[in-house]
């Protein structure tokens, strides 16, 4: 099932959900016919369909919200803070091509601050599937949970087989003793090819797939942190609140410390380009994120000497 | 409406200012815009609103969002006025005993939803008039707004939104007092004509005098909630309404005056002499 047909299927049988979109249909092109008057389109507007979300929300609703992830996260953030945040209302907003997914786009386009600027607003989840069956199989936990929450909706076709989604848990794709890949949304793929290269130069490799960064599973990153001699964080996300400020604030919560190199966006907005370019130009690819590994690792094993 | 119950308006007014007045010391409230309103929120409760302190969870309650904010202490002292809250409990005023702050919280019963940040509420507003249409249930919903709050975009945003989904549940009832914080609308960023900008966005529009309970009446008696069109009252009022010597004052905006002052200005409330004011007020912007 694609999204569109998983989210049909929850909204069918539960009344409280209404689907709202300013004006980005791209992945709920039937969802006028299927929900007749709880499908709502405000325009372009999404600091009004944030409001209107939270007023829905107060009536008993469970509004889905679509919009570009740069406008609906930024645009309209104050509003998603101060309406839904305050008040503690179960909106769902969906975020369309958030990080490298606005590829070309440029920086307008770009949610690549996101996953920082969400998960400091109190209560709310954030959720970032590795593709298609990742987003579906997290769908109806994410709407049926009491709280706001914010997805990086990715709906990549990919021919992974994931483990059962478990709530609050990340997916463990494998157990390495000398590094370990973590990463969450449109990066597994790459992610996880880059794990297979260094897997043929004869690294012991583990891999996370996270799927949520609030609530993130930190029992299951402090146990990595005492079993492999480098963590790796690979993400479409700013270095500054992403995942390796997660990282580093549950270590410094729990006092211990261990290598980790992130790969992420310093302190710049990326190329715009077609996804593939961008991935080259900003050292993405699987064959770089393995470089980049293979150097990183031989100097943490160089320093411990 | 006959003179008795005119009447007994202008008592609870009265009442409801005197609360005003008293939360205006010791910390001090936003007492010009709480004034100006005070009729028109006083006359929502009494003669508008289907909503009672027993009704608060009835899906069908008429609701009233604050969207303009400053102007909670009016909507504070009519609550307790009409028992949705204790008179007591208005001493709490800006206690950490309780939430009876600045600006409005769904703490306080009768209270639908916190607002403080500008040209929010149109918005929240929508959602519940959407969802009051989706089921069939005629629960009207009033909006105030303050005039500089007209400044916000996301306040034309909502009114356009409000118009493609035809909203003739919900109504935007405007204090227009004449004032943003410490300026005269008109000298900063002028709004008139109000009528013409709200029939421009295709609202069915009315202009009253908001301290004149007959206006205002007419004005809630004649809206049409199946018309097809949002509804705009614009109520010309006066910031300080009720007190000569603050009356339409650019500084007057945020009060905190000493206990002397606000017995002095109770008296001027009733009449009396006019209050002498040595405190400073105090420009946050």
């Amino acid at each position: 099932m694609n999204y569109e047909e998983t989210l049909a299927g929850l909204a069918k049988k539960d009344e409280r959900i209404v689907v709202m979109t300013a004006e980005n249909r791209a992945l709920i092109r039937n969802m006028p016919a299927l929900l007749g008057d709880r499908f709502i389109d405000t325009g372009i507007t999404e600091q009004t369909m944030i409001g209107a979300a939270a007023g829905l929300a107060l009536r008993g609703r469970i509004p889905v919200v679509h919009a570009l992830a740069s406008f609906l996260t930024m645009r309209a953030f104050e509003f998603i803070r101060t309406d839904v945040g305050i008040a503690h209302l179960p909106v769902k907003l969906c975020g369309y091509i958030p990080g490298f997914l606005s590829d070309a786009n440029g920086p307008t386009h770009q949610a690549i601050e996101d996953v920082s600027i969400l998960r400091g607003i109190p209560g709310m989840e954030v959720y970032a599937p590795a593709d298609e069956n990742d987003l579906v199989a997290m769908l109806p936990d994410m709407i049926n949970s009491p709280n706001a929450a914010y997805i990086r909706i990715n709906n990549k076709k990919m021919s992974y087989q994931h483990s059962d989604y478990v709530p609050g848990k990340a997916e463990v794709i494998s157990e390495g003793n000398d590094i370990t890949l973590l990463t969450y949304g449109l990066l597994f793929e790459n992610t996880f090819r880059a794990k297979a290269m260094l897997e043929e130069k004869g690294y012991s490799v583990g891999m996370v797939n996270l799927r949520s960064l609030k609530p993130m599973d930190e029992e299951l990153i402090l146990n990595i942190a005492g079993n492999t001699s480098l963590i790796v964080t690979v993400e479409d996300h700013f270095l500054t609140g992403g995942l390796f400020s997660i990282l580093a604030e549950i270590f410094l919560k729990n006092t211990i410390t261990c290598p980790v190199f992130p790969m992420a966006l310093r302190n710049r907005w990326f190329k715009p380009a077609l996804l593939n370019s961008v991935f080259e130009f900003e050292e993405f690819t699987p064959e770089k994120i393995a470089e980049h590994t293979v150097r990183e690792l031989e100097n943490v094993l160089v320093s411990l000497k | 409406m006959n003179k008795a119950e005119i009447e007994n308006l202008e008592i609870r007014s009265l009442n409801v200012r005197e609360h005003i007045i008293n939360m205006s010391a010791e910390g001090g409230c936003f007492i010009g815009a709480s004034l100006s309103c005070a009729d028109l929120i006083v006359y929502l409760y009494s003669e508008f609103l289907n909503v009672t302190p027993e009704n608060l969870t009835d899906p069908e309650r008429d609701y009233l969002f604050l969207s303009k904010g400053h102007d909670v202490p009016a909507l504070y002292g009519t609550l307790a006025e009409l028992g949705f809250i204790k008179k007591e409990r208005l001493l709490n005023h800006l206690s950490t005993n309780d939430s009876i702050y600045w600006h409005p919280n769904r703490a306080i019963p009768g209270i639908e939803f916190h607002s403080g940040s500008l040209g929010h509420l149109p918005s929240v507003a929508i959602g519940v008039a959407l969802d009051c249409k989706m089921k069939k249930q005629t629960n009207r919903i009033v909006v105030i707004t303050g005039d500089g709050e007209m400044n916000e975009g996301t306040f034309w945003e909502a009114l356009l939104v409000a118009n493609a989904y035809k909203l003739d549940n919900l109504i935007f009832l405007v204090d227009r007092n004449h004032f943003q914080a410490n300026i005269r609308t008109e000298d900063l960023i002028p709004l008139e004509s109000l009528e013409k900008k709200f029939e421009a966005f295709n609202c069915s529009v009315n202009r009253i005098n908001g301290h004149d309970f007959e206006e205002i009446n007419a004005a809630f008696k004649g809206i049409n909630t199946t018309g097809g069109k949002v509804n705009v009252i614009v109520a010309d009022t006066v910031r300080g309404k009720g007190l000569p010597s603050i009356e339409a004052r650019a500084d007057r905006w945020f009060c905190n005056f000493t206990r002397e002052e606000t017995g002095a200005l109770v008296r001027e409330l009733h009449g009396e002499a006019k209050a002498k004011l040595e405190s400073e007020t105090l420009i946050v912007r």
